[in-house]
């Protein structure tokens, strides 16, 4: 019948070869945003086309891509992006975190230690870690040409003065081969620890701002802190309410107006694949059980 | 004089054969030191190895201005074919190319000839191609840096023999710096800026 409408990944040829290029360079500078012509993509602003442009760019037929959105392979914005490959580039997609070779994120970093096989792309809405310090893009650039980034560490100090603690618990800034200041996308401060020496290749798209980052395999990623205030990564003090978890990163969900809640992992594969190896946590079957009336349970 | 009809052809599958291109590419730059390999097929014009044209199909085009040395210059038929093919424009001032092709390492000129981008954008800095002898066996060279799990081994044999001595410069220019991919026939190496080499003695 026809020919396909548009071309393998969605983009044209053009456009990944300035996408890999920008990729190759960032490589080359860890941290470093480079710039490039970010592409409209048919999605809105803040829904991933930075990641989108990113994964179109390195995407091929062998490859099995997995996508998550806070953790989860089942909300609108991953199951939107998952079927955009399964369409215009035919690649299979998995919700399997080791299976996957390609795995694009919003705002989280899988529970599964990743390997060297693995491609992490991240979702980016403000690459600049200084923008909400310095609103002058001329000037945080030289900010970072002139490794001056003292304005980042008296933000973390003023938390100190105000909370007592780094009140930050969110794009917790990161150095990024003792060189450069990086914002590592909306990710849970309890993350970080896991982009540092990690064996996968993190590559970060930002669409709206235009920017392409990366942090290769085995690189050193440091949390800013002080020596008197250490880094500590944040986690709800539970269990995971369904598998039991003691070490996995928890989403909070309110289950009635008189103040219930549960605790669940936020990475669903996790999560799962943890359940069906027999853990269980205390709500495993579902947060209200359905019971007979009268019951002996009641 | 050569006609189009008669230059050697690019890639069978344009779309796959640049994606799995680059992907070697990618993995050779987050990996320094590691040997990567270009599966797809291009005609390589005389002179020109077939990882280099794999490469030069994949990551040139109007946007990326070419420098090329002395020797490759000369040779009509891969001037042409890169023009047919890519459409990147070759200038004489290496200090504004995106690539620079050198098949002839012992007349490399000196690095900071090349762009070595800027504090503010050192993205801006060419990307030396180097078509050397040998990948596997050579000098033995340690690298250190990201993307190394600790040390990787390369050996090479490579010129102009002080390339790796030369790419000093790298340490103290950070974050501006010249990145180089090494190509012997359809292996391939890159060593990005942030790379350290020793030499060792084998």
């Amino acid at each position: 019948m026809n020919a396909p409408a548009y071309n393998f990944a969605y983009l044209d040829e053009q456009t990944k070869r300035m996408i890999r290029r920008a990729i190759l360079k960032a490589i080359a500078i860890p941290g470093y945003q480079v710039p490039f012509a970010s592409r409209e993509m048919p999605m809105p602003y803040g829904w991933g086309t930075g990641g989108v442009q990113v994964t179109a760019a390195i995407l091929g037929p062998a490859d099995v891509l997995k996508v998550i959105d806070q953790g989860s392979d089942d909300t609108t914005n991953a199951i939107s992006i998952r079927k955009f490959f399964a369409k215009t580039a035919g690649v299979a997609t998995t919700t399997a975190t080791e299976d996957a070779t390609v795995i694009q994120t919003r705002h989280r970093i899988p529970e599964t230690a990743l390997s060297e096989n693995q491609v992490l792309v991240y979702q980016v809405p403000i690459p600049e870690p200084l923008r909400f310090l310095e609103p002058r893009e001329t000037e945080t650039r030289r900010m970072h040409a002139l490794a001056e980034y003292g304005l980042m560490h008296v933000k973390l100090y003023e938390d100190i003065a105000r909370f007592g603690h780094i009140a930050t618990a969110y794009a917790y800034p990161v150095k990024v081969n003792a060189r450069y200041v990086m914002d590592p996308s909306p990710t849970p401060k309890f993350d970080n620890p896991k982009m540092d020496n990690c064996p996968a290749l993190q590559l970060f798209g930002a669409g709206r701002e235009k920017r392409i980052y990366a942090i290769p395999p085995y690189t050193q990623v440091v949390s800013l802190d002080f020596d008197d205030h250490p880094f500590e990564p944040y986690r709800f003090n539970a269990p995971c309410a369904l598998c039991a978890a003691e070490d996995s990163y928890l989403d909070e969900i309110v289950t009635d107006d008189k103040g219930g809640r549960m605790f669940v992992c936020s990475d669903t594969d996790y999560c799962e694949s943890r359940q069906a190896a027999g853990h269980h946590g205390s709500l495993s079957a579902a947060p209200y059980k359905e019971k007979a009336q009268g019951g002996i349970n009641g | 004089m050569t006609t189009i009809a008669e230059l050697p052809p690019g890639f069978a599958d344009k779309v796959l054969s640049a994606q799995s291109t680059f992907r070697s590419v990618m993995d050779a730059m987050a990996r320094p030191g590691s040997v990567q390999r270009i599966v797809p097929v291009a005609g390589a014009p005389a002179m020109m190895m077939r990882g280099t044209a794999a490469i030069a199909l994949t990551l040139f085009d109007h946007d990326t201005p070419l420098w090329l040395d002395a020797r490759i210059a000369e040779s009509l038929e891969l001037v042409k074919w890169l023009k047919f093919h890519t459409g990147a424009p070759v200038v004489q001032d290496s200090s504004i190319a995106s690539f620079a092709l050198i098949s002839d390492g012992g007349a490399l000129p000196p690095l900071e000839r090349f762009a070595l981008g800027t504090s503010e954008y050192p993205d801006r800095s060419t990307t030396l191609i180097l078509q050397v002898d040998s990948l596997e066996t050579g000098r033995s060279f340690e690298l250190r840096g990201p993307g190394i799990d600790g040390v990787a081994m390369l050996h090479a044999s490579v010129k102009p023999f002080d390339l790796f001595e030369r790419l000093h410069v790298n340490e103290s220019l950070f974050p501006r710096g010249i990145d180089v991919v090494l190509v012997a026939d359809d292996a391939l190496v890159a060593i990005p800026r942030t790379t350290r080499i020793v030499s060792k003695e084998s």
